[in-house]
């Protein structure tokens, strides 16, 4: 199957109502190209889950200032004063979660595990309403998993399989957010043939990507 | 002290409690400057929560590199021997107890070592970012900030905003001097010498217990 797809076709791809993981850390490693597209065609009501919510013109940011965004789960929105506003204004929910819990809250959705424990949280505004579990004498908040209908990766240098790595620290929450969506899109930087990625270097297998935007 | 001398003062004393070959995460802002006041000759591995160990100096900004960004999303380098990952190992790092010492801003902290760091309800909501798998992983925290924020006292007896975690402070560096949480409330080790006992007492809203009191370490 040819994976490989325009940006407006990926975009399309997202209805109205969509929760959408996008990797990416202050917009390092978001896949600029298909956000664009989506602000273009203007989908509504979106559930986003991303390390934080970018800059006002830079990574998912630009949703929530085009009001497309109305549920953010996130670990911080502090670079991004239109997110503050909306929040404040009631436009937006924002669910403030813990950055390793919210990675580790998408592994798990993406790796087949009921849930994670973790020390982070406890005694905090976080741990409220969640269980908690004693191993051993320790007490664990239970994060449950998180899954997606789409995760919008942005990928460095992309085999035609879908074979991916990363530049620098644009890998952030992209490798983990590949496993956890029932549609996974990756943006390419580069693209290239199957087989010229050395398979010794790739991070992202291919079999998770169903599609390819460049 | 003008603002840029003091926090250069305050991450200057934070910078004698690095050890050769630790792994180290600074915060934005204040704790960021420590990483310029390194020892000569000592190894520190900074961790950059956003996937990367060997984080290095700011480029000039024709030499920076777009793919490589800071947890504040700024530009900058990668040491020799350093490596990137993603999200999951650099938390599995951080909560897993692999960071010697983690370096953080506060609003408040308490007798207790609790700290209030991610929130005014209904006026600043940055969020916690990694703050809190930080304060709850790492081996040693450091809270590193102006003693009071425009003369309002940020060492409490008791915390009131929102806190990013319970019993989790270690040491307070502050321009005035430091302050060691022990089980039995806060301590003033040292002091600077600009200050008395007394003005360090009354910029504190906590009691501070002072047993043995050395000059701050320049």
């Amino acid at each position: 199957m040819d994976k490989v797809i325009s940006f407006e076709k990926a975009a399309g791809l997202v209805k109205d109502g969509a929760t959408i993981m996008f990797g990416g850390f202050m917009a390092n490693g978001t896949a600029e190209g298909i956000v664009d597209a989506l602000v273009a065609i203007n989908v509504q009501n979106l559930t986003i889950i991303c390390n934080d919510s970018g800059y006002i013109d830079r990574g998912v940011g630009k949703l929530i200032v085009n009001k497309q965004c109305t549920k953010l789960i996130t670990s911080h929105i502090g670079l991004n004063k239109e997110t503050g506003r909306q929040m404040t204004a009631g436009e937006i929910e924002v669910v403030l979660t813990p950055q390793g819990t919210l990675v580790e809250q998408i592994r798990a959705g993406g790796y087949g595990l009921g849930g994670v424990l973790t020390r982070t949280g406890i005694g905090t505004l976080v741990a409220d309403g969640k269980q908690t579990v004693d191993v051993d004498g320790v007490t664990y908040l239970l994060e449950k998993p998180l899954r997606a209908d789409f995760a919008i990766l942005g990928g460095s240098l992309v085999d035609k399989a879908g074979n991916i790595t990363y530049k620098g620290s644009t890998n952030n929450f992209n490798n983990v957010m590949a496993s956890a969506a029932d549609i996974v899109i990756v943006e390419a930087e580069e693209l290239v043939e199957v087989g010229q990625i050395d398979p010794n270097i790739v991070i992202t297998p291919g079999i998770f990507v169903d599609y390819i935007a460049k | 002290m003008d603002k840029d001398q003091m926090q250069d003062f305050i991450a200057k004393r934070v910078a004698k409690e690095l050890c050769e070959g630790s792994v180290v995460n600074l915060g934005i802002g204040l704790p960021t400057r420590v990483a310029n006041f390194v020892p000569q000759g000592m190894t520190v591995h900074f961790q950059s929560e956003n996937g990367f160990v060997g984080l290095g100096p700011t480029p000039a900004p024709e030499d920076a590199d777009p793919n490589i960004v800071n947890a504040g999303g700024q530009p900058v380098t990668i040491l020799p021997g350093g490596c990137f990952f993603d999200s999951a190992t650099s938390f599995g790092i951080i909560r897993g107890g692999h960071v010697d010492l983690t370096v953080l801003g506060a609003l408040q902290v308490d007798e207790a070592g609790n700290i209030a760091n991610y929130m005014i309800p209904g006026k600043l909501v940055p969020g916690m970012g990694g703050a809190m798998d930080l304060l709850s992983g790492a081996k040693k925290v450091i809270v590193a900030m102006e003693h009071t924020a425009k003369g309002a006292a940020k060492i409490l007896k008791q915390c009131n905003l929102p806190l990013t975690a319970v019993s989790a402070v270690d040491l307070i560096i502050t321009e005035m001097g430091v302050i060691e949480v022990k089980s039995d409330g806060l301590h003033l080790i040292e002091i600077n010498p600009e200050y008395t006992i007394e003005q360090v007492q009354e910029a504190t809203e906590a009691t501070l217990n002072i047993d043995n009191v050395s000059e701050m370490k320049g």
